[in-house]
């Protein structure tokens, strides 16, 4: 469920230059053409969409460097909201 | 070549003698003719500043980031383009120091603190104004060779440098945004001159356009993405030593109006003179640059000392060092312009002593250096998000 929302959001704001649905996890999202202004539009976007806000420590480069992290700090942070 | 002892006094000693007696007294004709400041930037080899910023270990001075800002402002108190040249090659240096770990490029680096080597820069292209995050031309590779053409706009003393320090998508299949770093040295790449410098101010950076080729060993491709090198160390030193060219450049504006109205106080002891309250302003708006650039270079210099990465990747690092590098540009601006109120025609005339035209020319440059418009445009999408203060 949380996988199909992030490569929705990366979908509409990630203008990647492959095909998101058939990305590898792990695949490094900067070298299919991820942009930091786009990069900021996927926050935004992720931001809503799990209705959470990202810590400040969380807003670098590498936590939205692949499918994989974007889901390790969303599982995080949606946990912490639980808790 | 000079009477200068240029090897006992410290660092910033010897920058302070290099702008006094040889980037200074050049200053005029460097930027009548736009010819490159080969004097000063010989003294600044010979006196071994062109390494400054590089380990001792490998061979250089082992200095930080705030030294080589000083260095810089003092310079640029003589001259402009001979503080731009300085500043643009420490910012190509700074990139190798904190990216180039692997043992060819560390032994390159060596080079460039044992021969002196100036590095030049060419990231902008043409096609792509002024967005230097993003490239047309691509790294070819061939088995352990690399294969470069980029059609670059500007390249700052490009003919005169040794090696030149180029931006590149990483493969012919990559995104735009997918760049690298590749360091062209001299007797591998070739360089046509596409187009002249003929500006109104930084004439003596000889920034001409080039078509630059580049074979060579693919280790002078560097590791880390450009998009990592551009946020930890080539984005900050920019816009620290850049501002600090500015700051010296606004220093030697001051120096005029000061000289003007000390000239009219001596005239007439007792009474003070009317230009008098616009220095003070000016001092006071002088004092706000500078605070600005030197608690900038503080606080890269601290996380540069422990190599503090964490510190250097926060957006807020990125939005403050954008935002010094609007503010500095848009304040030598305003600084140049109140010493030219001060010294009236003494500073309107070319050829007086006052005179202020050089000075702003080149501070108009400031804001075109990579557009404030593209800085605040990027500082506007960061702080969709940022919180913290
Ligand atoms: C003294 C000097 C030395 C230089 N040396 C070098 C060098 O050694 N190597 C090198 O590679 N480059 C160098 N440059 C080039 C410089 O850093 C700029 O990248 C280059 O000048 C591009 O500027 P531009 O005005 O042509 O284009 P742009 O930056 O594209 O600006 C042109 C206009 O477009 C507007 N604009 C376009 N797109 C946007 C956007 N997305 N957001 C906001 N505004 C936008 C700008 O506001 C501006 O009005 C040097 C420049 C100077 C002045």
């Amino acid at each position: 469920m949380t996988d199909d929302v992030i490569r929705a959001v990366l979908a509409e704001h990630g203008r990647l230059a492959v095909d998101v649905a058939a990305l590898d996890p792990d695949a490094d999202l900067y070298q299919v053409g991820l942009t930091s202004h786009a990069s900021v539009n996927v926050m935004l976007a992720l931001e809503d969409s799990f209705d959470f806000e990202f810590p400040e420590q969380m807003l670098r480069k590498r936590t939205f460097e692949s499918i994989a992290a974007i889901r390790a700090v969303v599982d995080g942070l949606t946990r912490a909201e639980v808790d | 070549m000079t009477a200068i002892d240029l090897t006992s006094a410290s660092v910033v000693e010897r920058a302070q003698r290099i702008s006094e007696d040889v980037a200074g007294p050049n200053a005029e004709a460097v930027d009548r003719h736009a010819r490159f400041p080969v004097e000063s930037v010989e003294a600044l080899r010979v006196g071994g500043l062109l390494a400054s910023l590089i380990p001792v270990d490998l061979g250089g001075g082992g200095a930080g980031i705030r030294e080589v800002a000083d260095v810089v402002a003092i310079l640029g108190r003589g001259c402009a383009s001979t503080a731009m040249v300085y500043a643009m090659h420490q910012i190509q240096v700074a990139c190798l120091v904190r990216h180039g770990r692997t043992p060819v490029l560390a032994a390159y680096l060596r080079e460039v603190a044992a021969d002196g080597l100036l590095l030049a820069s060419a990231t902008t292209e043409v096609g792509i104004g002024g967005d230097v995050r993003s490239s047309s031309c691509a790294v070819e590779r061939s088995p352990g060779r690399f294969h470069l053409t980029k059609e670059a706009p500007v390249i700052s003393y490009g003919a005169f440098a040794d090696g030149i320090l180029a931006t590149a998508r990483r493969t012919p299949a990559s995104p735009a945004s997918d760049q690298v770093l590749v360091v062209c040295r001299r007797a591998h790449t070739r360089l046509e001159q596409r187009s002249d410098w003929d500006t109104l101010g930084f004439r003596g950076t000889c920034s001409n356009g080039f078509t630059l080729t580049s074979d060579d060993d693919d280790a002078y491709v560097m590791p880390d993405s450009y998009a990592d090198i551009s946020s930890q160390t080539m984005l900050p030193t920019s816009h620290i030593l850049w501002a600090s060219v500015w700051l010296g450049l606004a220093t030697a504006a001051v120096d005029k109006a000061r000289g003007f109205v000390q000239a009219a106080a001596r005239k007439s002891p007792g009474s003070t003179p009317p230009a008098a309250l616009h220095l003070a302003e000016l001092v006071a708006v002088h004092q706000q640059l500078a605070d600005l650039v030197q608690s900038a270079a503080r606080r890269y210099d601290e996380a540069w000392g422990i190599d503090d990465r964490e510190v250097v990747e926060a957006m807020g690092f990125v939005i403050a060092m954008n935002a010094l590098k609007v503010s500095a540009s848009q304040l030598v601006v305003d600084i140049v312009s109140r010493a030219m109120q001060i010294c009236g025609m003494a500073g309107y005339s070319n050829g007086s002593p006052l005179s202020l035209g050089r000075l702003l020319r080149d501070a108009y440059g400031a804001a075109l250096m990579v557009n404030n418009d593209r800085i605040n445009a990027n500082n506007a999408q960061l702080l969709l998000i940022h919180r913290e203060h």
